[in-house]
């Protein structure tokens, strides 16, 4: 009675084939479109090769501050029910549902305020490595925070109370009994941030602009690329971040099930 | 000895109006009403988990009604056992005399008692996954009594336990009870638990407590 062969599995099975094939046709379509030897010498070149290593490193930082920011975050949001909680959830959405642009120009004009000028003093940030972090962690935070909203309401609370019982402050309860059961989500959400800022274009570009060897991220290579007709360089670039990010997910989410 | 005095509470879909009952020291109370009328609020409010709107709570008579749930020297079952996902039995059970940062060989001894007294010495090792809901209960027990409570709270303990798994509980409970000489409220819609367990039988409706001891 539950063979994949009635209908309703089959139609669900058929659009499941039909998407992921739409994928598959797209990826395989593009990396037929250069040759090997085009593209590792696209990939070796230094800019390209300087472009991986930056995105490389600011999508690990900003998905730990994503994680960091996230967990505590979700946590008082998933426990606690004050007055404007509802307001606050929504805004903690915001970046979610903003173009990516309109965040990088809200974080242009942040930085040109008395407070950003403050700020910019001690580490400067507009068109920055540290710029480009931060333009990246502004998303992926958000999508963190989203994930570990989602562990931190499936985790039941009652054992952080018997805790509580027992002796512990809010504190132990929280790192002893909640934190370790919450390891699988926070290696889901880091991963959610990982991809979402490697792939962050636009308020990369607005912010941290696009100098390269400095500020210049695999994102802004495809851009830069494209922009001048260099195709192969563009069509190089995009499937070194397919297999940037699909080695990174599989790695993470493996890792993941074996924690 | 737990004493409630004019315990106000008010949510959505119930109201606790002022609340008063007694369960003498060494007592097994059994606190019996209906799903919903506010039993296990109740008990998280002598828990220190959640703050009546008026009213006192005394246990073992000391005034606790704003002190935390670690001052107040008690022990708490919740219904499901609610044992840490993450740990192993002996890491749940020893859990409070870790916070209290007690020596390991006193932590393990004190850990092997009561696995021997619970009768869950053979499950040390293992997560809470896997374990049957008499073995999570049992569990559960003794990690509660691990800091020596003079007040020990369950709520519903033996719910959703089949009738061999409840009778081996229900002569834990009562054993436990006598030798460890503790006050005992246990929260049911059972009354067959009540008849078998309580020596005081306290009935939740309509937002008041009446009392009731067996002869």
């Amino acid at each position: 009675m539950n063979s994949l062969r009635q209908p309703f599995w089959l139609c669900l099975a058929l659009i499941t084939t039909l998407y992921l094939g739409f994928w598959l046709a797209m990826l395989a379509a593009t990396a037929t479109y250069t040759s090997l030897g085009d593209m590792s010498q696209v990939l070796m070149s230094r800019e390209i090769r300087y472009s991986t290593m930056l995105s490389l490193v600011t999508c690990t930082v900003s998905a730990l501050l994503s994680v960091i920011v996230a967990v505590p975050v979700a946590y008082l949001m998933s426990r606690r029910r004050f007055s404007g909680h509802s307001l606050i959830d929504a805004a903690l959405d915001i970046p979610i549902v903003l173009p990516p642009m309109v965040v990088g120009i809200c974080l242009l004009i942040f930085f040109q305020t008395t407070a950003g000028h403050y700020i910019e003093k001690v580490v400067p940030f507009t068109y920055t490595i540290a710029g480009v972090i931060l333009a990246q962690f502004v998303i992926a935070a958000a999508f963190a925070i989203r994930t570990m909203r989602g562990v931190f309401d499936h985790l039941p609370a009652r054992p952080e109370e018997v805790a509580l019982t027992l002796g512990a402050t809010r504190w132990e309860a929280f790192s002893q009994v909640t934190l370790p059961a919450a390891r699988n989500g926070m290696f889901a959400a880091a991963s959610v941030a990982w991809a979402r800022s490697l792939g962050e274009f636009g308020p990369v570009l607005v912010f941290a602009g696009a100098t390269r060897m400095k500020t210049e991220v695999l994102p802004t290579s495809v851009w830069m690329a494209w922009s001048v007709g260099e195709l192969e360089q563009g069509v190089a670039v995009s499937l070194l971040m397919i297999v940037i990010s699909m080695v990174v997910l599989i790695s993470v989410r493996a890792m993941g099930e074996r924690i | 000895m737990i004493r409630l005095e004019n315990i106000t509470w008010k949510a959505p879909g119930f109201v606790l109006n002022e609340v008063s009952f007694e369960v003498p020291a060494s007592t097994y109370g059994v606190l019996m009403g209906k799903t919903g009328t506010g039993k296990t609020t109740l008990l998280e409010m002598i828990c220190g988990l959640r703050t009546p709107v008026s009213g006192r709570i005394f246990l073992v008579e000391v005034d606790v009604t704003s002190l935390s749930p670690g001052q107040r020297g008690i022990g708490y079952v919740p219904q499901d056992g609610a044992l840490f996902p993450t740990m192993a039995v002996r890491e749940q059970i020893g859990f409070g005399l870790r916070l209290q940062k007690q020596p390991a060989d006193a932590i393990l001894s004190r850990v092997s008692e009561l696995a021997e007294e619970t009768r869950v010495s053979h499950l040390l090792d293992r997560k809470p996954q896997g374990l049957s809901g008499g073995e999570k209960q049992r569990v559960a027990l003794a990690r509660a009594l691990i800091m020596r409570p003079k007040v020990l709270l369950l709520d519903e303990p033996l719910a959703s336990l089949d009738e061999d798994t409840q009778d081996d509980l229900i002569a834990l409970l009562q054993r436990t009870q006598q030798d460890h000489g503790i006050t005992v409220l246990h929260v049911t819609h059972s009354r067959r638990e009540a008849r078998t367990l309580g020596q005081v039988q306290l009935q939740l409706e309509n937002g008041s407590v009446s009392s009731h001891t067996p002869g």
